[in-house]
């Protein structure tokens, strides 16, 4: 079968690689109709997470049919169409009964915090990912969801990730109505984070990024108020000035390791790795958060030490709320939104690449060409 | 006159607000509940938590190949992924890594330094079975000549010129 290879920093090729078995009785195999590139398989591409193996196939965000299932799968069968939360749960630890599937203890041997995930660094448990024709899905009876009759594809692959992790940092930012809340990156989760802010009943929604077509983007998708840090001069006067003063109520970093716009951040976290990425945007979060207000992080970091204004975290009082999404929690009332037109995800795609052209996904998206925002890949295998 | 002042010094010290009334936005206030404080996961609770690791694990997947685990917990988990094996001086580095806990520092920043040598393990690897790496293929340059000639060209040129200026600096020294 065809699948994306990861040959080292920003070098990805497509290659036979030998068909995924089942090795556990609740695994599954996927025929992948849709992949997307995510911005957290960009911290990979770019070599800054630990433990990123050579020979890997990334992508964490799927959709496809089942074609083999292991003994002891039962609420799947061969022939559904199903779309695969990326985080890989058990549904049996402390965790994952506590709905924290993005924290399960039976997925990742390599490592405590983060529970398995998809495609990514061996320290998320060592599993090839979905940019591929076949995929292993372990614990199927858990992750695997069916995608409604009459969903779209592309709607069913957003679901994935890009739409309960948006979700999930809107909700993490305990938004009551009227709030302000504002929100750092304008990537796709960023934009769903503004968008899903109003389902919670934000009064003000204020994305911040650096690209102008992205701005332009979250302005007409998110309905929200969009700036460039560049043009802004100092973010976090600028936060205060238009908020009485005061801050806003709720703070989201949706950027992670690869922020732009502190060159001692860039140096220290993207150049020489010495932090976990560049904490440029949960700095900026945590000082432009109103004190008492709460900072939602969803960007995602590497997991070695970072430099990060704790003391004003300390100082402020704030409460600093931050997971991965636990995908299958919020899936239910994400299809109900997706099926009553409150959210449309797919309106977030703006690439769709055969696989075999991964190289050049990857860098599209990586370097912003083509007013990137959001690129799916799929297999010759999927009929398009 | 065009005012090129930053965006933050024409702005007073006020909320603007915007429109209070949401209605144009689908979904306004669909999912707002003043028990969202920051609450969850606690709220879901049940107590279970303080029987500690004593749930009913899944079935064991066999574990026929060499799995790195976090010292932090006793064991190997249920599943485990089988994507890029050991191999190696890499393999070697991972190892040790993994000798340490992953709260220190000594555990992280061997696994980057790892990847860099997986890095060139896997050129060799490629060469080994017959295969040239095709770098520009794999960077994905098409995309970039595609999307950004004029970015792409002037890098090339700015590699050209700095191979140009060293290759002369060197000819002038040869001569002295
Ligand atoms: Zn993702
Ligand atoms: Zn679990």
């Amino acid at each position: 079968m065809l699948a994306m290879n990861y040959r080292g920093p920003k070098r990805v090729r497509i290659e036979e690689k030998p068909m995924p078995e089942i090795l556990h009785p609740e695994d599954a195999i996927v025929r992948v109709l849709r992949s997307c590139i995510c911005g957290s398989d960009l911290h990979l591409y770019n070599g800054n997470v630990p433990d990123t193996r050579v020979g890997t196939t990334f992508g964490h965000e799927f959709v496809g049919e089942i074609v083999e299932i292991g003994s002891e799968v039962t609420k799947v069968k061969v022939g559904d169409n199903v779309l695969v939360p990326f985080n890989i749960s058990c549904g049996k630890c402390v965790f994952c009964k506590q709905e924290l599937y993005g924290n399960c203890h039976e997925s990742n041997p390599e490592a405590t915090a983060v529970g398995a995930i998809y495609g990514y660094s061996h320290t998320a448990g060592g599993y090839h990912g979905g940019q591929a024709e076949y995929v292993r899905v372990p614990y199927a009876n858990v992750g695997p969801t069916i995608i409604p009759p009459g969903m779209d594809l592309d709607d069913a692959v957003l679901l994935t990730d890009v739409v309960p992790t948006g979700y999930q940092a809107a909700e993490m930012g305990g938004i009551q109505k009227g709030d302000t809340v504002m929100v750092f990156g304008a990537g796709p989760i960023g934009i769903m984070a503004a968008k899903c802010s109003w389902l919670f009943g934000a009064g003000r929604v204020i994305i911040i990024d650096k690209e102008e077509y992205r701005l332009e983007f979250a302005r007409n998708y998110a309905q929200c108020e969009a700036y460039n840090f560049e043009e802004i001069g100092d973010i976090a006067v600028f936060a205060k000035k238009t908020t009485d003063s005061l801050g806003a109520d709720v703070c989201i970093d949706a950027v992670g390791a690869e922020a732009a716009g502190n060159a001692m951040q860039t140096i220290t976290g993207r150049k020489l790795l010495l932090q976990a990425g560049s904490a440029t945007a949960l700095h900026w979060a945590i000082n432009c958060v109103k004190k008492g207000g709460i900072v939602s992080i969803v960007g995602v970091y590497g997991p070695t030490d970072n430099l990060v204004p704790i003391g004003n975290v300390l100082n402020k009082g704030l409460t600093i709320r931050a997971n991965q999404a636990s995908v299958k929690r919020l899936l239910p009332r994400l299809i109900e939104h997706v099926q009553n037109g409150i959210i449309n995800p797919k309106a977030l795609i703006t690439h769709r690449l055969p696989l075999e052209e991964v190289a050049e996904g990857y860098r599209m998206f990586s370097n912003k060409l083509d007013n990137c925002i959001k690129p799916v890949l799929i297999p010759p295998s999927a009929k398009i | 006159m065009e005012d090129n002042r930053p965006l933050e010094d024409n702005m007073p010290f006020e909320n603007n607000r915007g429109p209070a009334d949401h209605s144009h936005i689908k979904g306004w206030g669909i999912d707002a509940d003043p028990k969202n404080d920051p609450t969850y996961p606690m709220k879901k609770r049940t107590n279970g938590e303080h029987e500690g690791y004593t749930w009913e694990r899944p079935t064991q997947q066999p574990v026929n190949m060499e799995i790195l685990h976090s010292i932090e917990r006793p064991n190997v988990t249920a599943v485990f992924g089988t994507a890029a094996p050991l191999r190696g001086l890499s393999g070697a580095i991972r190892r040790m890594a993994f000798k340490n806990s992953e709260n220190v520092y000594s555990h992280w920043l061997p696994l980057i330094m790892a990847d860099r040598v997986d890095m060139v393990e896997g050129i060799i690897d490629d060469f080994k079975h017959g295969k040239i790496p095709n770098i520009f293929a794999e960077k994905g340059y098409v995309a970039e000549w595609n999307y950004n000639k004029t970015g792409l060209l002037a890098r090339v040129a700015i590699v050209a010129g700095i191979t140009a200026a060293v290759v002369l600096l060197a000819r002038s020294n040869s001569r002295d």
